[in-house]
């Protein structure tokens, strides 16, 4: 027999017969384990699980016309969503404004893509429906109520085209659409709608981008498109991308808070199991140390015993906490957790890390303990 | 020539005198029973000579090298290098094997050899109880457990507290005739005992009072004769 394998022997008898004891240590390592894997899987998911639910703010990013013009060209506007990666577009909407009248009345008409709008604008509230045909369209809370129109209704718009002619369309209010915004006082029409009726087409003053994406990655992705489509001015709407990361870095904030707290007490239980077993096996420690063990010994195998528990709880909440993250995920997004394997390993080596913590108090107990004691017959 | 000399030394903690100006010497192969009332000051004796303890005033030479003034570690390095322990109640590690528990004394020393653990085992006649644990031996094996432990790794003295007192008749006397043959191989044996018969097969007998040497009995072809303590603090004639 090795000097290796007779001090594993060593530990491995001792922890299997303090097992009711060990059992308990055991199980505050595992318990600690899976909430740290479980919150850790969690806090690294957040920002593509909130990602998703973030798009629910609207839009992220605008493109502008770049330079002193005031119309950008859809075709840059495409070549721009072209740079975004396709699985991060949550949808792109342009927006062509132009003045019309309703009976004899100014609003301003705004031309888009309603099947996009759908998108990067799900908080709009619609009473009534959508627009499908080419001729439905949304008015504003704010119009309606003064106009008094209400969904079905048919109206006729006319104004001027781009060439000066003058045009005039029936059209029929689908649905109502309430924002609390300046969308209260529009009037939406599909975008093909509004270019026949101006007579010109392939231009937008701004166009809409809902990017599943974090703030950095934003400002990557807007620096991008700067320097390879030149017509486009790429800007991120602060409102939202401030909000989402102030709301992720306080989610995380949160579950970092969570998991130190699991931590302390997971020492506590610890350090306070092993205190009990030192001062259980003060007589064998003075034993062991009148037979000529030294005090770097006695760590050892101290160390080792809690390194050993602390390797089998990280092995048990690594397993545990996939489950943890599972369930949390599952019911508080909706979905699933993606979990990085290498937050296992990273779980194994802080429970041996914070059992090997909480035992440097009870080790430090144990070296204390004299060896004349096993004389003394206490 | 003299593997223990203790020159003048006292123990006192606080107002308490445990050991009082003692000297005492122990030649290489001797055999020293240490007795006493309770209260007499052997076990200080036995801790100051099991490196365990320092004494307040006074030297310690063990196997020539002065004690007092070595440090803990240095004295952990003594205790494992030089003397071999044998306690009253046994000290076992319960949840490793006979044998175990004499290889872990190989394991402190220097390195494991199983062969000569259980041939150390033979020495004490337990080869055949190797792999049992201590709850399934006698207090009688678990005794010889400790003493092949305390011989494992061949120490200069060798230490035995009260070693026959938890012991029933038989078992003190196979426990004494491992002794004796330990002695009549050349081993240097310090006893501290209650049991006159334990101190009976000593070259020579300490007797304790209040912290100091009271009588010394000397033992030579079989007769006894005391000496004036003052006289017979080395080995007898």
């Amino acid at each position: 027999m090795t000097r290796r394998r007779m001090f594993m022997k060593m530990l491995v008898s001792s922890l299997i017969r303090r097992r009711s004891r060990m059992i308990a240590a055991l199980c505050a390592i595992a318990i600690g384990a899976t909430v740290l894997l479980g919150m850790a899987a969690i806090s690294y998911d957040i920002p593509r699980q909130m990602g998703r639910e973030f798009r629910s703010y609207g839009a992220n990013m605008v493109f502008v016309a770049s330079g002193e013009d005031a119309l950008l060209k859809l075709d840059d506007a495409r070549a721009a969503a072209g740079v975004i990666p396709p699985k991060s577009l949550v949808g792109m909407t342009p927006y062509r404004y132009e003045i019309v009248r309703v009976n004899m009345q100014g609003y301003t008409a705004a031309g888009t893509d309603f099947e996009q709008a759908r998108e990067t604008s799900p908080y709009w509230n619609i009473n009534g429906a959508w627009p499908s045909g080419e001729d439905d369209i949304l008015i504003g809370s704010d119009i309606a109520e003064f106009t008094r129109l209400a969904p079905g209704s048919a109206i006729t718009i006319t104004g001027r085209a781009a060439d000066g002619a003058r045009f005039r369309r029936d059209m029929t209010i689908s649905g109502i659409v309430r924002t609390g915004s300046v969308e209260d006082k529009f009037i939406f029409m599909h975008l093909g709608t509004l270019e026949a009726l101006m007579g010109d087409s392939g231009t937008a003053e701004v166009v809409e981008v809902s990017i599943a994406a974090d703030e950095a990655e934003l400002n990557e992705l807007a620096g991008a498109i700067s320097s390879r489509v030149p017509g486009i001015s790429p800007r991120l709407v602060k409102r939202v991308t401030q909000s989402e990361t102030a709301v992720l870095s306080k989610l995380q904030a949160l579950v970092f808070l969570v998991s130190l707290v699991v931590l302390v007490l997971t020492m506590i239980c610890v350090a306070t199991t092993m205190m009990t077993v030192v001062m259980e096996r003060r007589k064998e420690i003075g034993l062991k140390k009148a037979i000529g063990a030294d005090n770097r010994g006695i760590a050892a195998e101290f160390l080792g015993e809690g390194m050993l528990l602390g390797a089998l709880g990280g092995l048990l909440g690594t397993g545990m906490g996939y489950f943890f993250a599972q369930a949390v995920s599952v019911n508080v997004f909706g979905r699933g957790v993606v979990l990085d394997w290498k937050l296992a390993p990273a779980t194994v080596l802080v429970s041996v890390a914070v059992t090997a913590a909480s035992c440097l108090w009870p080790v430090r107990r144990a070296t204390d303990v004299e060896p004349a004691l096993v004389l003394r017959g206490e | 020539m003299n593997i223990l000399e203790l020159k003048n030394i006292s123990m006192i903690y606080g107002q308490v005198k445990a050991l009082y100006d003692v000297s005492l010497s122990v030649e290489q192969g001797e055999w020293l029973a240490i007795m006493g009332p309770s209260g007499s000051g052997k076990t200080t004796m036995m801790n100051i000579i099991g490196c365990m303890d320092k004494p307040t005033n006074g030297s310690v030479l063990l196997d020539g090298e002065e004690l007092s003034r070595l440090s803990p570690a240095e004295l952990t390095a003594i205790r494992r290098d030089k003397i071999g322990l044998i306690f009253q109640q046994f000290h076992l590690i319960s949840y490793l094997t006979a044998l175990e528990n004499v290889m872990v004394a190989q394991y402190y020393h220097s390195m494991i050899d199983e062969a000569e653990a259980l041939s150390a085992l033979e020495r004490v006649g337990l080869k055949d109880r190797a792999k049992h644990l201590p709850r399934q031996l006698s207090g009688g094996e678990q005794q010889r457990v400790c003493i092949a432990r305390a011989l494992i790794n061949y120490p200069r003295l060798i230490l035995a507290d009260e070693p026959t007192g938890n012991l029933d008749e038989t078992n003190e006397r196979i426990v004494m005739e491992i002794l004796r043959k330990l002695h009549e191989g050349g081993s240097t044996i310090i006893v501290v005992t209650h049991d006159p018969e334990v101190a009976v097969e000593a070259d020579r007998t300490v007797y304790l009072e209040h912290g100091r040497i009271a009588n010394v009995i000397c033992r030579v072809g079989g007769a006894e004769h005391v000496e004036e303590p003052m006289f017979s603090t080395t080995c007898c004639p």
